[in-house]
């Protein structure tokens, strides 16, 4: 079903997208060894271990409960695991917060939109360029030299994230009026602003029809296409799984189940038990 | 009809971002300005200036001081008086140990002390949130007033423990004491206020601000995208009492020339609490408006029967007066909760696309 969108990107994207590698050929990125994570006497988390790789896109699947959420609030620094290591290009992670998770180049979006409600859109995705704002306390009191240049060099950013998620029209609305798949797509515009290495997007196509489906899947395919961003995703409709994705993990009940392809994942007996149910 | 951007086209992003991107905005502002800059201070007498003027502007410096904290940054304080204190026995020490010095500056830097005590008493929002927060920030309220009567140095060890505010200079003319000109303190207090508010707005616009608003919409979100919580909330608290502070200095330097820790007290706070939500949350403008409207009513309700020839007695005046600005705070709260800011923004929106509904 996604796969008419996703062709349609070649008008976006003029050269012919040079052949993808294979993902045993990328640079790991994020490197999850026996992660457990527990809240009290709830196991969310149990002995799991994946890879993420540079540029691929990474579906962590399951049915609900199955930790993936968790996992992800594992990788942004919200949650911290009692036992196992996360290593971040080489580099195993110790107290991890979400700032600094942030300035390593992880950008996140929410499964229950997380917009800042009282804001435009326009200030939204400006929120997304926080860090890569500079100017001190003294300019911006009066909003001179560095500080106006800057608020000018990044709503130039800003404003060709709008673009690229054609979302021209609601530049000024407060978010809180926007429906649902519109607030989605500012999310992805808020994060995409952060110009982020690795995106975590959870469910972002959750309660969408199908037009909205189908844009959303040509902005991310898009974004991995012409800005190589890594892509973490996390989603329950299997047929944009399969489509989108290059590896898929399959968690159930916190343990991982399965790790491959999506055609390998589809033909996995575990994971066909864990979603068809089976017979004891 | 009148009130349309058709045609005002931005050609650029700075034009697009200024704060009143609408011409006929501007003209507006330019009128008020001149109202405020020329035709009150020719016209008004001294019982409009000491009694409505300096007290309006300085209650909304006040609440532009909360505005930041609670519609910024969405942290709740009832300590306003309290850090309003902090800056009047501030600027009150600083002028006894600096005489000679400009009483502007004075007042101006008597928010830095207000500042750092209001960092102090914003440490527990990192923890605690909502109606929480405000709880523990009534510890700095009741903390400042044990502390302006329990410190003796603070009022220099005056035996009617007040405050009397000496006469001092601004720019060689008499600017605070009894022989002060009621016009001298309008437009002291006004130039600062309106300085002030120019600095927050662009604060707002800027970086700092949109921390201090994605703090308040949502915190989880924010620090994902590189907002550290303690950095954003404490800068919100110290911004918020530095202008509380300076509004404090003004009212006992400019205002009421002689204060007491009542003057400070927890009623202070809430005063400037309801400026705040009836002027509107998260709005420079509403914060004139709140601070007109609470304290301008009771005072044209209070002249009104002599103005009409009616005779009442003062006791029933009051009476009525707290009648109807109480059924008006809620009228206006029913009618929009989000204050007095957001009925003008709805009125702009109508008169933009008259004679058409929508």
């Amino acid at each position: 079903m996604t796969m008419d969108a996703a062709v349609d990107t070649g008008a976006v994207n003029p050269d012919p997208p040079t052949a993808r590698l294979s993902s045993d050929q990328r640079p790991v990125v994020l490197d999850v060894k026996n992660v457990s994570l527990s809240f009290g006497g709830v196991k969310a988390i149990q002995d799991v271990s994946f890879d993420i790789r540079k540029g691929e896109v990474r579906a962590i699947i399951g049915p609900n409960g199955a930790g993936k959420t968790s996992m992800l609030n594992v990788i942004n620094g919200f949650y911290h695991p009692q036992h196992g290591t996360i290593t971040w290009h080489g580099q195993e992670r110790k107290q991890m917060r979400p700032h600094i998770a942030a300035t390593q180049g992880i950008a996140r979006t929410f499964q229950n939109v997380a917009l800042f409600q009282g804001m435009s859109t326009l200030d939204n995705i400006m929120s997304g360029r926080s860090l890569k704002m500079k100017s001190n306390f003294l300019f911006q009191l009066i909003h001179y030299g560095p500080a106006r240049n800057e608020e000018i060099e990044h709503r130039r950013k800003v404003e060709e994230i709008i673009d690229f998620l054609e979302i021209q029209a609601i530049r000024r609305t407060p978010v809180g009026r926007l429906p649902y798949g519109l607030k989605k797509r500012v999310e992805l515009g808020r994060a995409l602003a952060m110009e982020p290495e690795l995106l975590l997007l959870d469910e972002p196509m959750a309660g969408m029809n199908l037009e909205e489906k189908e844009d959303m899947s040509r902005f991310i395919i898009d974004v991995n296409d012409q800005f190589g961003t890594t892509i973490a995703l996390i989603e329950h409709d299997m047929g944009v799984v399969m489509d989108l994705s290059d590896r898929v993990v399959v968690l159930d009940h916190g343990e991982l189940i399965a790790d491959g392809t999506p055609n390998e994942v589809q033909a996995n007996q575990n994971v066909i038990d864990a979603y068809l149910g089976v017979a004891h | 009809m009148f009130y349309r951007e058709a045609g005002q086209f931005k050609t650029s992003y700075e034009a697009d971002q200024a704060i009143f991107p609408i011409l006929q905005d501007k003209w507006g502002l330019a009128a008020l300005a001149a109202f405020a800059f020329v035709v009150i201070p020719l016209t008004a007498n001294d019982f409009v200036l000491n009694s409505i003027m300096i007290p309006m502007m300085v209650f909304t410096l006040a609440t532009i001081g909360l505005n930041v904290l609670l519609g910024y940054a969405g942290q709740l304080s009832l300590g306003t008086g309290a850090f309003m204190g902090v800056g009047a026995y501030a600027c009150y020490k600083l002028t006894t140990f600096f005489p000679d010095t400009n009483i502007i500056l004075l007042v101006l830097a008597s928010g830095i002390f207000s500042a750092g005590v209001g960092i102090i008493f914003g440490l527990p929002s990192l923890r605690i949130k909502g109606l929480y927060l405000a709880v523990t920030t009534l510890a700095a309220q009741f903390f400042l007033e044990w502390a302006f009567i329990r410190i003796p140095w603070l009022y220099n060890y005056n035996d009617s423990g007040a405050i009397e505010v000496p006469q001092r200079l601004a720019f060689g003319i008499i600017a605070t004491g009894p022989s002060a000109t009621p016009l001298t303190r309008y437009m002291i207090v006004l130039c600062i206020t309106v300085f002030i508010t120019w600095l927050v707005s662009n604060l707002i616009r800027g970086r700092i601000g949109r921390s201090w608003m994605m703090i308040r919409d949502m915190d989880i979100a924010a620090e994902l995208m590189g907002i550290k919580p303690l950095q954003a909330k404490l800068s919100a608290f110290a911004v918020s009492s530095y202008i509380a502070g300076v509004s404090g200095a003004m009212m006992v330097f400019f205002w009421l020339g002689a204060a007491e820790v009542e003057s400070f007290d927890i009623n202070h706070s809430f005063l400037i609490l309801f400026m705040c939500i009836l002027g509107g949350l998260g709005s420079l403008i509403g914060s004139y408006m709140g601070a007109a409207f609470i304290w301008v009513l009771p005072i044209l309700i209070r002249a009104a029967p002599a103005a009409l020839g009616i005779t009442v007695t003062a006791a029933s005046v009051e009476h009525i007066n707290f009648m109807i600005v109480g059924a008006l705070i809620i009228f206006f709260l029913i009618a929009e909760p989000a204050g007095l800011a957001r009925l003008w923004q709805i009125g702009k929106q109508k008169l933009r696309v008259w004679p058409f509904p929508y």
